[in-house]
């Protein structure tokens, strides 16, 4: 979201009510900044479920088979030791490291994912400019909506935002006037 | 009188909590200093102590045939236990979906992340030759040889690596948004330096459903990891041959001892951080007595195993097992090792079933300091005392640690101390988003916390 205009609340009540408030006006493009994950909020804008358990079990079983295949190539294959007449292919003996790449390949891949997914990491964004969005991270609820929204209407918007009875409300981003 | 129930003092308002707990090692005092320098001091010893096992060998270690493994292989699985109980409550009370978790969360993950360095520093000094390190990883190399992946000693490698890179992981996700806030209440340097590391999070909720869910993804891996983790150590001792180790129950036994003695270090550091950085609002009684319970439980499972170990010994038969289990253990030259870890690790552990000792932070450090060497004991003991007795009587030997192996140890709990303490100092070692999150959840918005 490059610009658009933010609403503040004071309370994860009011804000929650906003969103319902836009989202029933037929808003789609909207967030919000809050001071800790909620789950009411994400509700309340109604975003969609993370697709990132997909990633990890990608990644799991990624790692989990090129684990077994370098596991098998290199001591079945490549190199075999018969130690006492053991069974050629002791696939037990596999297991333990098997199972420690597949959980080391499905860690990095929804911790990489995670970073795709929110585009991170950005030190610079155009919500850094308002003055007191740190106050986002603290004691402030935040309703962001997206200028890119179909139906985003600059002075309609902002007094459909003024209704929903914000501390203030001001834009964000380039190309717009504060 | 603070309210025994509660997981939060008082009605603080998100700004108070903010501004109090996100970075509380800002206000630490003198104390603080003397640990940092103490801790230093011990650093360097395990510096020197490190470069003169480089550089002259391991036979400067009390390493002596029949005894290879000494006090390097015991730390070892000591540090690596620690750091299970961090794992313990960062991922599995969190599927667990327990709120008290939240407040003693990092302090127990950097404790997992701390501990886990000092453990990998010992298997690799151990290899005598440190700098052929990279012969255990899988390469293609002109020797054409392969490591031997059917050892559980390659085993460990691939579980040290993965639970040292899950435990960074997972420590950083949750720390990125206490950073931000970090970011957003200070000035100068410091907010750069923090901005820096928040990698600009903001707060917003498309990118908070997502770190829920790589979290809660994580936890999920950790899991079952960290059972692994000790599980594959116990396979360095229960795969061979050797009486003592050769023994089923060594899984569940490693496991339950490793949460065991890190739910002890826990406590260790959570009782003088909590009064020495004021966080008494956020580290209630209430934790500190869940605890004590959690170290209560994993004890008792230690002293069923304690009980199984003799028996089976006993049931099998075997020559070799009934001599050393239920002769050299409780009556060798290593006796008072054996009674010393019965002792700590059973009988001081009952103390905990009573409130007012579960209630009593400073009763509860001392506790938790006697467990802890309790485990440590207990872990040389395995180590060595299955060693010492060979097949052939011929071959018996007694080992004494050198100077160089004590050193290392305590170098290792200094270094621990200091990575400890510097995160203590400048990162935010009390989960504010988490608190917020819970004091949300637990008491919804009223008109105590809402304005400034």
């Amino acid at each position: 979201m490059r610009r658009g205009l933010l609403a503040e609340y004071e309370s994860q009540g009011a804000l929650v009510e906003a969103a319902k408030t836009l989202r029933d006006a037929g808003y789609r493009r909207l967030d919000a900044l809050t001071p800790s994950p909620s789950d009411e909020v994400c509700d309340a804008l109604a975003l969609p479920r993370s697709r990132l358990p997909f990633v990890t079990g990608a990644g799991a079983a990624i790692g989990g088979a090129l684990a077994y295949l370098l596991l098998w190539w290199t001591q079945v294959v490549d190199y075999p030791l018969n130690v006492g007449g053991r069974p050629d292919h002791p696939w037990p003996a596999f297991v333990p490291l098997t199972f420690e790449t597949a959980v080391l390949f499905g860690g990095v891949a929804t911790f990489v994912g995670f970073f795709v997914a929110c585009g991170l990491p950005r030190l610079w964004h155009p919500l850094f400019e308002v003055d007191g969005i740190e106050r986002a991270s603290v004691d402030r609820f935040v309703l962001l909506v997206d200028a890119e929204d179909p139906r985003f209407e600059a002075t309609e918007t902002r007094a459909r935002l003024d209704e929903t009875a914000p501390r203030r409300v001001a834009s964000f981003g380039e190309g717009e006037g504060a | 009188m603070e309210n025994a129930e509660a997981l939060l003092l008082g009605r603080p308002s998100d700004r108070e909590l903010t501004e109090r707990f996100v970075t509380p090692g800002a206000r630490a005092g003198g104390w603080l200093r003397v640990g940092l320098w103490t801790c230093a001091g011990l650093t360097g010893l395990l510096v020197l102590s490190i470069a003169y096992t480089v550089l002259t060998g391991i036979g400067t270690w009390g390493d002596r045939i029949p005894i290879g493994w000494g006090f390097a292989i015991a730390n070892f699985v000591w540090w690596i236990g620690i750091g299970h109980a961090g794992t313990f409550i960062s991922a599995i009370l969190l599927l667990l979906e327990q709120p008290w978790r939240s407040s003693i969360n990092r302090i127990a993950e950097s404790m997992t992340l701390f501990a886990v360095v000092q453990a990998g520093l010992f298997p690799l000094l151990h290899l005598g030759r440190a700098w052929f390190f990279y012969w255990l990883v899988p390469y293609p190399s002109t020797m054409e040889v392969w490591p031997q992946f059917t050892s559980p000693l390659t085993w460990d490698v691939g579980a040290i690596t993965t639970y040292a890179t899950i435990s960074l992981l997972f420590w950083y996700l949750g720390l990125i948004p206490d950073l931000a806030k970090a970011r957003d209440t200070k000035t100068g340097r410091a907010r750069k330096v923090f901005a820096v590391f928040a990698m600009g999070w903001r707060g917003s909720a498309r990118h908070a459903r997502h770190l829920k869910i790589a979290q809660l993804m994580l936890a999920g891996l950790a899991t079952p990891l960290v059972i692994s983790v000790h599980t594959i150590v116990s396979f360095d001792f229960a795969v061979g041959v050797t009486p003592g180790w050769h023994s089923t129950v060594f899984p569940p036994y490693f496991v339950a001892g490793a949460i065991f003695s890190g739910f002890a270090m826990t406590l260790t550091l959570v009782v003088p951080l909590r009064r020495w950085l004021g966080l008494e609002a956020v580290i209630t009684r209430r934790h500190l007595d869940l605890l004590a319970k959690l170290t209560l439980a994993t004890s008792l499972i230690v002293a069923y195993a304690y009980v199984v170990e003799p028996f089976l010994a006993w049931l099998s038969g075997a020559h070799f097992e009934r001599h050393m289990y239920l002769e050299v253990r409780p009556f060798g030259p290593y006796a008072f090792l054996f009674w010393l870890t019965v002792a700590c690790n059973v009988a001081v552990p009952q103390a905990l079933w009573l409130r007012r000792v579960r209630h009593s932070p400073w009763v509860l450090f001392a506790l938790s300091i006697l467990i802890n060497v309790g485990m440590w004991v207990e872990r040389v003991m395995l180590v060595v005392t299955s060693q010492h007795r060979d097949f052939l009587p011929s071959s018996w030997d007694v080992y004494l640690p050198s100077w160089v192996d004590t050193s290392l140890f305590l170098g290792t709990l200094g270094f621990f101390g200091l990575l400890m303490l510097l995160t203590v100092r400048h990162l935010p070692i009390i989960p504010v988003t988490e608190i917020v999150e819970m004091k949300r959840e637990e008491l919804p918005d009223g008109p105590a916390e809402e304005g400034a």
